[in-house]
């Protein structure tokens, strides 16, 4: 293993601990499937890749049976009150923020300057910030373990299962790619799009985003079906830059998110909490935008892919 | 029959589209892909595992959590209320402009709050509304309803569109892990870059946005139209 290797599982490591803390924490509130849910994800972060694959794949469909029968809960109640961020805002004024910066910036130069990549300056940046607040809270020594990882076990509780959508839908794109998928699509695809013409297969993969975003509600799970699908295909494997298509790939597929009820809580869940009289008020002001934002997705992604 | 292996993509929509559990629907999605396929149980559990191994990058933004939350039980959501609300802006649509640049900057610094309960409805909304009620004396209630949908519009163009170019977002993972299983490398430092252009597009448009919607509310609460 290479110093990066070792590195990216000390930090995969430390983020199955913090699940191993929120599965022991969920516990009582929140039921032994809940805890069980926590625990096995740990167990696939730590121990995981020293076994054979097959046990971590079963360990996933374990867990999709825990959440399909709802025995998956928020657990962790341990939320700071209105008094008493009131009272530590006061105290400490705009200082607040620097742990953000430091987090964002530490991130950019440890990606910039570190030999370890940009997936371990992300570890390097949140280790970077952690420090920075618990010095600048003057937390003391002996509540230091306690601070650093309270909070964070709090928010990924209130996250859920949800929280690992993102690395679920990555696994979910290499079974597409090893069956093939990718290949049907597009060779169904393959009669819409003119040979050769770029134009036509940028406007297809960002309009299919979008669309595929309207229906599912979930920009994330069109973007692993759609870039197999249309993007590799028609666009990187024909000279577009792989960097290029993905970035503006998924953020077409957001102009889907703004013009559907599928996505009810930045749509929907809103107008109930703002008390509008139409339920549909948001999408409608959100429309033409949208429909201006794709278009300039597929200007930018015909200029800049090429 | 190659059309089969469309079963996964099937099942996603369906699943996605009746509410039914997110993780169970892909987890679902990919072993039906598998089979129609004819691969066997213990190869679909092994690819399974090994890509979500592979993957676990796209689960890294776990680590920054005790930082971001350690930072609001310090009162990060108070001082950003006082930021705001000192400001003095003179129309809606400037008000809603200002809050879209200030999401766009927070969620770029990757700043994930949830918007909507903790900021529109408590703070833009009735900055908005304020404005609106300084400048034109009175608001007929579709006007109200309309601003308050701006509101609700501003956070999502903010959140949506800035929040790539922060290299550890789980979006930006998204498109790194799931190049890499595509077999393109892809640096997620990049990825962050080439999704600027997109985040300042948005609030250039969404500004644009605002300004014509301040001409409409003119007409709105002055015009015959009630």
């Amino acid at each position: 293993m290479t110093a990066a290797e070792i590195l990216a599982e000390v930090f995969y490591g430390l983020v199955g601990l913090l699940f191993l803390l929120v599965g022991l924490h969920a516990r009582r509130a929140a039921g032994p499937g809940t805890m069980l849910f926590w625990l096995i994800l740990a167990f696939t972060f730590i121990i995981g890749p020293w076994l054979p694959d097959w046990v971590t794949g079963l360990c996933i469909v374990v867990l999709a049976v825990l959440t399909a029968l709802g025995r998956v809960r928020s657990g962790v109640s341990d939320a700071p009150t209105d008094e008493e961020t009131r009272k530590n805002a006061d105290r400490f004024g705009g200082r607040v923020f620097l742990p953000a910066v430091v987090l964002a910036v530490t991130a950019v130069l440890a990606a910039t300057f570190l030999p370890f990549g940009a997936s371990n300056a992300i570890g390097i940046s949140a280790l970077a910030a952690v420090i920075a607040a618990l010095l600048l809270f003057h937390v003391p020594a002996r509540d230091v373990p306690r601070a650093a990882v309270r909070d964070g076990v709090r928010l990924i509780d209130s996250i859920g299962p949800v929280g690992i959508l993102p690395q679920v839908l990555a696994a979910l794109g290499a079974l597409f790619t090893a069956a093939g998928v990718g290949d049907v699509i597009s060779s169904a695809v393959s009669g819409i799009i003119p040979a050769g013409s770029r134009l036509a297969a940028v406007a297809v993969y960002c309009i299919g985003m979008a669309l595929f975003t309207v229906v599912m509600g979930n920009g994330f799970a069109a973007f692993s079906v759609i870039t197999a699908g249309v993007g590799v295909p028609f666009l990187i494997a024909q000279g577009a830059d792989p960097v290029v298509v993905g970035a503006l790939g998924l953020t077409a597929g957001y102009c889907g998110t703004l013009v559907t009820p599928m996505a009810a809580n930045f749509n929907i869940m809103p107008a109930a909490l703002l008390e509008m009289r139409s339920k549909y008020g948001i999408l409608r002001a959100q429309a033409p935008v949208a429909a201006v934002l794709l278009c300039v997705h597929i200007a930018l992604m015909y200029f800049l892919a090429f | 029959m190659q059309a089969i292996k469309l079963i996964g993509v099937l099942i996603i929509i369906v699943g996605f589209a009746l509410k039914k559990d997110t993780l169970a629907t892909v987890v679902v999605a990919g072993i039906a892909t598998g089979l129609a396929a004819r691969m066997g149980l213990m190869d679909i559990l092994s690819t399974l595992g090994s890509a979500f191994l592979s993957q676990r990058l796209a689960t890294l933004f776990i680590l920054t959590l005790p930082a971001v939350g350690l930072c609001e039980r310090y009162g990060l959501r108070d001082k950003a209320t006082d930021f705001i609300s000192r400001l003095k802006s003179a129309t809606t649509g400037r008000v809603l402009s200002f809050y879209l640049l200030a999401r766009s900057l927070a969620s770029a610094a990757s700043l994930r709050v949830s918007g909507h309960p903790q900021f529109v409805r408590p703070l833009v909304a009735p900055m908005a509304l304020g404005a609106a009620k300084a400048l034109f004396g009175r608001v007929p209630e579709r006007a109200e309803d309309e601003i308050k949908a701006h509101c609700a519009a501003a956070d999502n163009y903010g959140n949506f569109f800035a929040q790539n170019c922060f290299i550890g977002a789980s979006g930006t993972m998204l498109i790194a892990t799931t190049l890499s299983e595509l077999g393109y490398a892809a640096d997620p430092l990049h990825i962050a870059a080439a999704s600027v252009p997109v985040a300042v597009a948005a609030v250039l448009l969404g500004s644009a946005s605002n300004l014509l919607f301040d001409r409409r509310l003119g007409r709105l609460c002055t015009g015959g139209r009630k």
